[in-house]
């Protein structure tokens, strides 16, 4: 008889998210919602200037302002040291990269809008805000570096006086293959070039960010309470480099969070802050963050200006890609910017494809602008937005199908596992089954009919496809470590089974929306074969997990899920034994089904209750060979990333008059391995492609030239909503389990996002090509109504 | 937001008494008053609620004209003037999303001014009169220029009257991040003539497309305006559309209102 997957939640099962009863009930517990007793307020006065050298700060009159308890500024943090940057990437010629300090508070300068110059400590938020707005500082304005390749040019002002220019590093990727790549070129029977922009975005999480920090005088114990994706991370780099506590001094927790898109992941000065004044003042010291502050303090993504080439021989075939990138770093480099650019980015320019040689160029820059970093997908979209237009721009240039080009390019499924020239393994993998599935779901054959349709309306209709592939689930810890990294990159569980069978699972993971006390709770539930409501997940409080690396990079659950897979090995394992004895069997002979321990051919049997109470009052119990309890911690370290693909299409129409591009159909045929919650799956896939489809249609970050940035409240930066966007058709069925790791998961948190934006950049451009817009090969994002129609115009 | 009294009068004579005071200003939704309050653009010594006086809400028919009360809501135009002037009530229905429909009033509209607001295009298009405590402004002198209108220090709006023409319909053309309009055309057919007011487009805020009123009397379809263009000088100039942008637009969305009014 086949199971009832749903009836019992294990793996395979739709379970609705248990976290969402207290989300929706507005019973969630943020980091807001966390008030001490005696807590003070900080307010940070921040520049309004992009650029400026800072003479002097008179604060005299604010410190009288009532409700004043204490006004920071740089000097107060003389001896501590700067944010750290927690990825050196080594240039072209071998040499690190150039770093700049990061302080807490502008020391000397002031680099970009919203740079901390002074924090104001009150009785109340509203008297910190007072007294800010008191403190007088005298500022003389510099030349803002804005245009990154302004900023590389010979004599350009320097974001950073004691470094020796803009550029941050030059990277060269595969270096040695840079000749063979030029050689390639030059025999080409086709070429391919695009120039386009990868637009600067903002995260905007729903929750934005906020930091508590307490001290506990008499325990000399510092927590911080945060807005964080990974509190050990921050606990270590904040513990470790900025403000010197050690770990067992130093708690970080991080509660219900409402988001992050990775923009929670890095270490912030206001973070360092509050715990730094709580110590001091020992009071309490709490900061929240405004949607408008957030937009000036929260990492920016994205932001980069490339150049793409692609060779094809005679038949078609992809001869050789060679990439050059400017990437903004913004004014400072955010806790892992230098990697996004490069080992997250150069390393994905293979795609789904066989092209045997590849050469990747990024410069990355220092300019006046908000710190840029790590968002969902974070070098991936960068890499795909970039083949996967070009490919089109070549099939239309030869006058092939898009489609097909693609299909004769594809790595094949028996030539897995593949070395791709870029220093990656891929697994496993079936580009054409979800290319096939793809061209199902979303009714590829039925397109020209419905393309006359929108004709007959005076629309055009176009049809683009994108196929992606994604390294998740990071990663290696002994290869980042070459790569750069200044972490390692496993994560931990604990699993502690309780004296009547239920179970507390301790992770290192983080889940801020990804639904992880559900996926988490499946996975021990199934392996037990007990009801997934005897499991819970706990995460994000450094003083009751074991050390862990959180969440980002789609590897919650090919990595986290992995070390609780482990741990509840060893915890089964280890129950074994105690059931032997019970049953005074052999440890060979028992088997786990169902919940029950069973002896082999027998219809003797004790069951999980039963031997976790057992373990706890061990009365009945080999005690000579083994310890009470049934407590275990496991750590995993993959040995290589996951590598999730799939085809997505984006059907779209255009209104000719207006430019306005509306999305009728979005179709996602992906490969994420095996499934635990395919429900969570759809949901995390949906969110994706709405961010994705944001960047492409709607969202773009701005900066003037004076460096005030533009597009710095929801008036001017359009986010995507509901009636944006289509019914997805989001289809999982296509798998190919991950060969390495326990569960056979690939992660799903990022591909939406990463292979929505070419597919609608693609379905545009068909679309205009189609309307006999014939010289529009390419419009940057985001295609808003007034690029596209300016693009149509010639 | 800084510190402010709020007082809360019933009567339009205690609020405009109330506003006499120094500092003092009116509040009625405040979905534009207060985001401004928050971020600390505008501080107020006394904000006078005028969201407690009855007589400047509702909505009702006097002859040809429909007086709307200034505190009316947009939801309440959106269902209360559908009958009446089905125009109007569309173009309330595509003001920002529920909330600010129902808070959000016709009277704070109209005295902000915002260029980019739907409201001044339908009082202009129809050559409304805009009623306040002390005397009676006809449309075209009441709009004059970006958020600058002709009421005084102190003066409340309290009702506009809308002759109510034979057709109309508001085209919008929404900006993709507020949705406020990136360039809005309320066209207005009455027997004497017909009235087009563009709004979102201009930097002088709100005006009246006068060559399109005459092409339109001439023939009101579409195609008479196949050959009009506003010049692209004065239109405004933003992330979201450029000069030449709007100037299009204006020719776009007054062809599809005029389509959606005849
Ligand atoms: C998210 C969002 C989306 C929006 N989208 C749109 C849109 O698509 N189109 C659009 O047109 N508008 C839009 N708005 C603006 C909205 O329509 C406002 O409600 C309106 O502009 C102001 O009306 P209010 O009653 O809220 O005025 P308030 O915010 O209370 O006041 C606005 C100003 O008018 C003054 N005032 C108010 N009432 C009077 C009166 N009777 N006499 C004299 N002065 C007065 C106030 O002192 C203040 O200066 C949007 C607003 C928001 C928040």
């Amino acid at each position: 008889m086949p199971k009832d997957i749903e009836a019992q939640g294990g793996i395979g099962a739709s379970t609705k998210r248990r976290e969402d009863i207290r989300f929706l009930t507005g019973n969630g517990r943020y980091t807001d919602d966390i008030n001490l007793r005696g807590q003070a307020y900080v307010h940070f006065l921040r520049s309004d200037m992009a650029h400026g050298r800072i003479n002097g700060l008179d604060t005299a009159a604010a410190d009288a302002m009532p409700g004043v308890i204490r006004i920071f500024t740089a000097k107060d943090f003389e001896g501590v040291g700067g944010l750290p940057c927690g990825w050196q990437v080594t240039d072209r010629h071998g040499q690190p990269m150039q770093e700049p300090k990061h302080p807490v508070l502008a020391e000397g300068k002031v680099r970009h809008v919203g740079d901390p110059i002074a924090a104001v400590v009150a009785e109340t938020p509203d008297a910190a805000r007072d007294a800010a707005e008191a403190i007088v500082f005298d500022i003389d304005e510099l030349p803002a570096v804005i245009d990154m390749k302004a900023a590389l040019a010979e004599g350009a002002t320097k974001v950073h006086d004691d470094l020796s220019s803009n550029l941050c590093y030059d990277w060269g990727f595969v270096e040695e293959n840079r000749e063979a790549v030029n050689e390639a070129f030059t025999k080409a029977a086709h070429v391919t070039r695009l120039d386009l922009v990868n637009n600067r975005l903002v995260a905007n999480p729903m929750e934005p960010r906020v930091a508590v920090g307490d001290y506990d005088a008499w325990n000399d114990q510092s927590t911080l309470y945060t807005t964080s994706q990974n509190p050990h991370v921050i606990r270590l780099l904040m513990g470790a480099f900025v403000l010197g506590i050690p770990e067992h001094k130093l708690r970080v927790v991080a509660p219900d969070v409402g988001g992050g898109f990775g923009s929670k992941i890095f270490h912030y000065a206001e973070e360092a802050f509050c715990t730094f004044a709580a110590r001091q003042l020992k009071r309490p010291v709490k900061w929240t963050s405004s949607r408008a502050e957030a937009f000036l303090s929260d990492a920016h993504g994205r932001d980069h200006v490339t150049t793409i080439e692609l060779a094809l021989d005679a038949d078609h075939k992809f001869a050789a890609i060679r990439t050059e990138t400017r990437a903004n770093m913004g004014a400072y480099l955010s806790t892992f910017a230098p990697s996004v650019p490069t080992w997250l980015h150069g390393v994905l320019m293979a795609g789904n494809y066989t092209t045997p040689l590849i050469y990747v160029n990024v410069k990355a820059v220092f300019t006046n602008t908000i710190p840029v970093d790590a968002y969902r997908g974070a070098g991936r979209p960068e890499a795909t937005f970039q083949l996967e237009r070009v490919i089109d721009k070549a099939a239309r240039e030869l006058g092939v199908d898009p489609v097909e080009l693609r299909r004769k390019n594809f790595i094949k499924p028996e030539q897995f596992p593949y070395q791709t020239p870029v220093a990656v393994v891929y697994d496993t993998g079936n580009y054409h089954a979800t290319m096939d599935k793809l061209l199902e779901i979303s009714d590829h054959a039925g397109f020209a009919a419905r393309a006359e349709t929108s004709k007959a309306n005076g629309k055009l209709r176009g049809f683009g496809i994108a196929h992606y592939i994604e390294a998740c689930g990071i990663a290696p810890s002994n290869l980042v470590g070459q790569l750069g990294a200044r972490a390692g990159l496993y994560e931990s569980a604990t699993v502690r089974v309780n004296a009547t069978g239920s179970i507390s699972v301790y992770t290192g993971s983080h889940s801020h929306g990804q639904g992880h006390e559900t996926t988490f709770a499946q996975v021990v539930a199934e392996m037990i074969g007990i009801d997934a409501g005897q499991v819970e997940i706990h995460h994000g409080d450094t003083s009751n997990t074991p050390m862990g690396m959180g969440t980002y990079g789609s590897r919650s659950l090919a990595v986290g899920g992995s070390a609780i897979v482990k741990a509840t090995n060893k915890i089964i394992d280890k129950a074994k034994k105690i059931a032997a004895h019970l049953l005074e069997a052999s440890e060979a002979d028992i088997e786990l089904k169902d919940g029950k321990f069973a002896v082999a051919g027998t219809d003797k049997s004790v069951d999980w209750a039963g031997v976790t109470l057992a373990a706890y009052v061990p009365h009945n119990y080999p005690l000579e060979s083994l310890e009470p309890g049934l407590e275990e911690t496991a750590f995993y370290d993959p040995s290589n990333f996951t590598y999730p693909s799939g085809g997505y299409g984006c059907e779209v129409e255009v209104d000719p008059e207006t430019g306005k591009v509306e999305i009728l159909a979005f179709s996602a045929a992906d490969d994420f391995g095996n499934i635990v919650n395919p429900m969570i799956v759809d949901g995390q896939v949906q969110g994706g492609l709405a961010q994705g489809i944001g960047q492409a249609l709607l969202e773009n970050c701005t900066y003037d030239e004076n460096g005030q940035l533009l597009s710095a409240s929801y008036m001017d930066y359009a986010m995507p909503r509901a009636d944006d966007l289509p019914s997805f058709r989001v289809d999982h069925s296509c798998v190919t389990p991950c060969t390495h790791n326990p569960l056979g998961v690939k992660g799903c948190g990022e591909a939406g996002a990463i292979g929505s934006p070419p597919a609608v950049v693609n379905a545009v451009i068909d679309a205009l090509q189609r309307g006999g817009y014939t010289h529009v090969t390419h419009i940057d994002m985001p295609l808003t109504p007034a690029r596209v129609w300016a693009a149509m115009q010639k | 937001m800084y510190a402010f009294d709020f007082v809360k009068p019933s009567s339009i004579d205690d609020a405009v008494k109330a506003l006499s005071a120094e500092g003092a200003q009116p509040i009625a939704g405040g979905q534009t008053l207060i985001p401004t309050l928050k971020a600390r653009l505008n501080a107020p010594e006394t904000l006078v609620s005028l969201t407690g006086i009855a007589e400047l809400k509702g909505v009702c028919r006097d002859g040809d004209v429909l007086v709307i009360g200034a505190g009316t809501s947009h939801a309440a135009v959106a269902r209360d003037a559908a009958a009446e002037f089905p125009g109007l009530a569309a173009l309330a229905l595509q003001i920002g999303d529920p909330a600010v429909r129902n808070r959000g009033t016709l009277g704070g509209s109209i005295a902000n001014n915002d260029p980019a607001a739907c409201y001044p295009a339908a009082v202009l298009a129809t050559g409304a009169t805009v009623v306040t405590d002390r005397r009676e402004i006809a449309a075209d002198d009441f709009f004059q220029g970006m958020f600058t209108t002709a009421l005084e220090e102190g003066e409340i709006v309290t009702s506009v009257r809308f002759p109510i023409p034979e057709v109309s319909a508001y085209a919008k053309f929404a900006q993709p991040a507020s949705r406020f309009a990136l360039t809005g055309v309320f066209v207005a057919k009455f027997a004497e003539g017909v009235r087009v007011a563009v709004t979102g487009a201009s930097e002088d805020g709100v005006f009246r497309w006068t060559e399109a009123e005459e092409a339109l009397v001439r023939s009101f379809a579409p195609e008479a305006l196949a050959d009009l263009r506003v010049p692209d000088g004065g239109m405004i100039n933003d992330l979201h559309g450029t000069p030449a942008y709007r100037a299009h637009l204006v020719g776009v969305m007054t062809r599809r209102a005029v389509k959606a009014a005849s």
